[in-house]
């Protein structure tokens, strides 16, 4: 085993080239996982309520873009940002931008159904007493439904967030510098210790998603105490 | 905006026969897969529910291990880093028999069966543990009463759970295109690389993709429908 090659690239798994050059590896990784899981909460949470809208014109187009992202590889995803970029708008997008835009469409709708059933697992005497009150429908959800639902919520985030976080390797396809390509890199640069780097790396990335889910687990366990029953 | 479309060139001749070639190289990738990880996923779920130690601990740290690591990594590692661990006439006969699909095989069955182990235990939680104390009492083993008392009623509830994870893992078989595999998303990325025709190869592979999810969770819709009958205890 030839552990030097890992521990003499370890920086560059963490941070990439910076602050000498673009910054890249892990932290490039946390930043597009960060960002993809931000954008994806306020697509997401549109696309959720527009589902469940009464009205066909909001409901049905929510219907048929959550299908259809659910139905295609993230891998599909980020070719179709790749590629369709410059035909649509004339000028490339940098990788890392458009790799961004692909998580964020991805996962707006895993997003969309989680808010669904978040707000649909809540017991339909909120919504009642809530419209009973005189709220409007709007001001029901705005007040009363969607604090308590989101915060019901926020351990299918975290897994989510998980997910996203080990998708952001997927990036690596098209050129993004995250931790995935660094490995790469390394390894194809030095060529004699690839169990070792990738090892390293699936630690790495173990490490991050674990202490994710186990946080997300013990949220779970603290917030079916809070519920609204009834 | 100036791109022509050609729909044709995709559809048909060399560019249409790759798509179809993918095509089926992705249903065998997942296919294999498929059986691969059912089998090894109910290992690792009747592991983690024996009363021996060790072996839950393996499939703790199994589930747990390949659950928070992307696939991508596996492959990666299955691909060029089991070559020094695994014994060398091992790597040769590897090395003989189309290698990449293998390593695709591996890492997909390995990393879904992690998951598949995860639904099938929550799916022996639902079964109340009264089923497995009487048959016990009846005087069958542990094994005996996993295999015909328990996991036919674990599996009948779980079906719906396990089909989704099949959708994932037909749509994670796209990533084995980054070890060489030729399957579908493999081809659409050569055919933009030969024409500059992506538009088209990826809306062809595209829509091959969300028909399979449709067309599967159109019958899991049905089966959940008429045929789910869960026993009320």
């Amino acid at each position: 085993m030839n552990w030097d090659v890992v521990w003499n690239n370890f920086d560059y798994f963490l941070i990439g080239a910076y602050p000498d050059g673009p910054l890249g590896g892990l932290a490039m990784s946390i930043l597009l996982a960060l960002g993809g899981i931000f954008g994806a909460f306020w697509v997401g949470l549109l696309f959720g309520l527009m589902r469940m809208s009464k009205r066909w014109w909001l409901r049905w187009p929510a219907m048929v873009y959550i299908e259809i992202v659910r139905g295609t590889p993230l891998l599909m995803v980020i070719f179709w940002f790749y590629f369709l970029a410059p035909i649509l708008l004339g000028t490339t997008l940098p990788e890392a931008t458009s790799a961004l835009i692909a998580f964020i469409v991805f996962t707006s709708a895993y997003i969309a159904e989680i808010v669904r059933a978040g707000v649909q697992g809540l017991p339909k005497g909120q919504t009642e007493a809530a419209r009973g009150s005189g709220l409007s429908h709007c001001q029901a959800m705005l007040y009363v439904i969607l604090p308590q639902s989101l915060r019901n919520m926020i351990p299918s985030f975290v897994n989510q967030f998980v997910s996203l976080t080990k998708d952001t390797s997927l990036a690596y396809i098209i050129g993004v510098n995250e931790l995935t390509r660094t490995a790469t890199q390394v390894n194809n640069r030095t060529l004699t210790a690839p169990t070792e780097i990738f090892i390293t790396i699936a630690v790495m990335y173990f490490i991050i998603c674990y202490v994710l889910t186990e946080i997300s687990r013990k949220l779970e366990r603290q917030m079916s105490r809070y519920q609204a029953r009834g | 905006m100036n791109y022509e479309f050609d729909w044709k060139l995709v559809l048909t001749g060399e560019y249409g026969q790759w798509i179809l070639d993918g095509l089926v190289v992705t249903l065998k990738l997942s296919g294999i897969s498929i059986v691969f990880a059912l089998l090894v996923g109910t290992i690792i779920a009747v592991f983690r529910l024996t009363k021996f130690k060790p072996l839950e601990w393996f499939a703790l740290a199994y589930t747990e291990f390949f659950r928070n690591t992307p696939l991508l990594i596996q492959m990666f590692f299955w691909y060029f880093g089991s070559y020094s661990v695994l014994p060398e006439s091992v790597n040769n006969w590897l090395y003989n028999h189309n290698f990449e699909f293998t390593a695709g095989v591996i890492s997909l069955t390995i990393y879904t069966s992690a998951f598949i182990a995860e639904e099938i235990r929550s799916g022996i939680f639902a079964i109340p543990k009264t089923q497995l104390e009487s048959s016990r009492a009846c005087g069958l083993s542990f094994i005996q009463s996993m295999v015909h008392v328990i996991l036919p009623q674990a599996f009948r509830i779980i079906i719906p759970p396990l089909i989704s994870q099949f959708l994932n893992l037909i749509k994670n078989s796209s990533l084995a295109m980054t070890i060489g595999v030729m399957e579908l998303t493999y081809m659409a990325r050569q055919i933009e690389s030969y024409s500059f025709h992506g538009f088209e190869a990826f809306t062809v592979s595209t829509l091959i993709y969300i028909s399979i999810s449709l067309i599967v969770s159109f019958m899991v819709t049905q089966y959940n429908k008429y045929f789910l009958r869960t026993i009320n205890y």
